[in-house]
């Protein structure tokens, strides 16, 4: 075991172990709970927060306004706050903000010319994907040979070839 | 033959690389362009001019640079700054989210290129224009609608071959 006192570090005593789980237990708890948002109800505040959580922060391009805590996405949550507060609707605050920053604000882009591709491709690829599994098995599966599709007479002249050659065999071992 | 279409998948794929390797991800395309500049009016920076608005942009091209004391990439683009200003071209300045005193004492510092100088301290004009991160710099009609957008520091190169030509200027 390793001794905690020589390496400078004194264990703690059972009570303020306890106590330092507590304060831990006390702080993520408190997290979880969150304030509602200043100047709205509840109802917009529950939009606010799916609202935010839509937007991207422009300066730290893989977060939402809501994760982030650059200066901007800070002004860009005020300023949906602001806009719900005033009775905007969400439409209304996501047309603002594309309007500015252009769609590339919105998490989930809107299907027109420009983002057809984005939209679309995963499918066309999973649609190429079949595809080319499909014509894979075909071709690797057994040939399927049909009755009417045999030669009947040259089955049966190779089946009296194979017997009379079986025959010499046999006569000249004898 | 067997190979003909993984090759043809693989040229594919490196053509879309090339392409979109070259492009800043962090340059996102202004959708301003081509549209009236939004409506704004800010007190001048420590107080002169007393106000400056859209009206006061019009009538000849401009240049709208947002800027701050506390912005590095600034100081790259600043030395470009003062020989425009000083080959006659009107630069306007916009002091974005920063104080007036250290506004005014990193131009006493550095020089003044700009003709007017206003202070956007909450970053109001910012947003409503579509800045992200300073500087940033827009170039004007004289009818005030926004002709070019350029994000990070104005370079040579963007000023020869890009804003130039719509100040009215042969570089």
């Amino acid at each position: 075991m390793v001794d905690l006192n020589v390496m400078g570090i004194r264990p703690l005593g059972r009570v303020s172990f306890v106590a330092v789980v507590l304060g831990v237990l006390a702080v993520l708890l408190s997290t979880g709970v969150q304030a509602q948002t200043p100047g709205l109800n509840e109802a917009q505040d529950t939009r606010y927060h799916q609202l935010i959580s839509e937007l991207r922060c422009l300066v730290c391009q893989n977060q939402t306004i809501a994760e982030s805590n650059a200066p901007l996405a800070l002004d860009l949550r005020e300023q949906v706050r602001r806009q719900l507060a005033e009775g905007r609707s969400n439409e209304e605050i996501a047309g603002y903000l594309t309007d500015r920053y252009g769609d590339f604000v919105l998490y989930r882009p809107p299907f027109k010319a420009s983002t057809a591709l984005l939209w679309a491709g995963p499918f066309l690829l999973l649609l190429a994907a079949l595809w080319w599994a499909m014509r894979w098995m075909r071709n690797t599966r057994a040939p399927v040979v049909r009755r009417r599709d045999i030669d009947e007479a040259a089955v049966q002249k190779l089946l009296a070839e194979t017997r009379a050659a079986l025959a010499a065999q046999d006569e000249t071992k004898t | 033959m067997r190979f003909a279409i993984p090759i043809v998948v693989l040229l594919g794929l490196l053509a879309l690389f090339a392409v979109g390797l070259t492009r800043d991800p962090r340059e996102v395309p202004s959708p301003l362009i081509g549209k009236a500049s939004p409506a704004f009016a800010l007190p001048g920076l420590g107080g002169t001019p007393p106000q400056l608005a859209n009206a006061d942009l019009k009538g000849r091209p401009v240049m709208v640079n947002f800027f701050a004391s506390w912005c590095a990439a600034c100081r790259n683009e600043h030395p470009l700054l003062m020989q425009l200003a000083k080959d006659g071209v009107e630069i306007i300045g916009i002091d974005y989210k920063d104080t007036d005193a250290e506004g005014l004492e990193w131009l006493t510092r550095h020089g003044n290129p700009y003709r007017v100088v206003a202070a956007d301290a909450q970053g109001v004009m910012g947003l409503d224009w579509g800045v992200y991160g300073v500087p940033e710099t827009y170039v004007l009609s004289p009818e005030g609608t926004i002709l070019f957008k350029q994000i990070g520091p104005v370079t040579e190169q963007a000023w020869r071959e890009k804003i130039a030509p719509l100040m009215g200027r042969a570089s």
